[in-house]
């Protein structure tokens, strides 16, 4: 079911990626104000766009969830955040060592792209908490979906709040007024950004086939165990406890 | 700041791209360790359908 079209997604994942490593390193020229610390923003940024990007579809799988009942948007929202968070970690990094090449710190604490990122991170953090502090499958799934909802809509409102802000160190890389990037850098970000974009739907729907694979399985074993249960049963013989049947192969 | 020499840049460049290589190759082997234990439930869940009679 989210297996399907793992397989060409995985190679143009593959293919964008070194696509964009070959741009980035032998196709954009050298920035003529950082010169080649300038490389990180390729991978900065974009880390950065889809981490939020995916924090907002989270909210809106969120919104499905609550509409619908299926629990699958549950299990989606919840896949794109843990990416995303992952994906956060990269950005935080990525943007310290930039930080500390350029500005001479790891990090600046009165820069609102910063803090506002950080806040949105730390926002992020409390999500698996929450979820599992919550035993009832179906809350656990609605508080989760709130949360997400909630918390999606936080992050362009944050984006905006900060574009309004003044800005000290941090570039406004993509406004109308800043940023000029020649094409060829042009170029090099948007293929860096689709790269990124695809390793996440990659890596999104490749967690999602594991979880439902473990999850299909979980059922089926069940069913099994009561099927051998209410043999025994037929059969005359005390049927074992639910649960028992051993999980590896015994021998007879 | 001035823009730091290429021999200093490329340290600080080599370990970002190194940070976000590094996260993506752990996400992976732990989706590979997800799939082991996905293999080894479904080499008992065989075992068990062994164990039913036939009907």
């Amino acid at each position: 079911m989210y297996g399907k079209g793992l397989r060409p997604l995985s190679i143009a994942s593959a293919a964008a990626l070194g696509t964009a490593l070959g741009l980035i390193f032998f196709y954009a020229p050298l920035d003529a104000d950082q010169g080649f610390i300038q490389k990180i923003f390729y991978v900065h940024v974009p880390l950065a766009i889809v981490a939020l990007c995916g924090f907002m579809a989270a909210g809106i799988m969120g919104i499905r969830y609550l509409r619908s009942g299926d629990r699958s948007w549950d299990m989606r929202s919840y896949v794109a955040i843990h990416l995303s968070i992952v994906l956060a970690v990269g950005v935080l990094i990525t943007g310290a060592i930039w930080a500390k090449a350029s500005w001479g710190h790891w990090w600046v604490w009165d820069e609102p792209t910063l803090v506002s990122f950080l806040i949105i991170f730390l926002l992020y953090c409390c999500y698996q908490p929450l979820r599992f502090s919550i035993e009832d499958p179906e809350r656990q799934a609605r508080y989760a979906a709130v949360f997400s909802i909630v918390a999606g809509a936080f992050v362009p409102l944050n984006f905006v709040a900060v574009r309004l802000a003044q800005a000290f160190s941090h570039p406004r890389v993509l406004s109308t007024t800043g940023g000029n990037m020649p094409g060829s850098m042009r170029l090099t970000f948007l293929v860096s950004l689709l790269a990124i974009a695809l390793l996440y739907i990659t890596l999104w729907k490749l967690e999602l086939t594991s979880k439902n694979a473990t999850m299909q399985l979980k059922r089926l074993r069940r069913r099994l165990e009561l099927e051998l249960d209410e043999q025994h049963v037929a059969a005359g013989a005390p049927a074992p406890p639910v649960g028992t049947v051993p999980a590896q192969p015994v021998g007879d | 700041m001035p823009a730091l020499p290429l021999g200093e840049a490329g340290k600080y460049v080599a370990a970002a791209y190194l940070v976000v290589f590094t996260l993506v190759i752990v996400y992976v082997a732990i989706m590979a360790m997800k799939l082991q234990r996905i293999e080894r439930e479904l080499e008992a869940l065989g075992e068990l359908a062994d164990k039913r009679r036939p009907r």
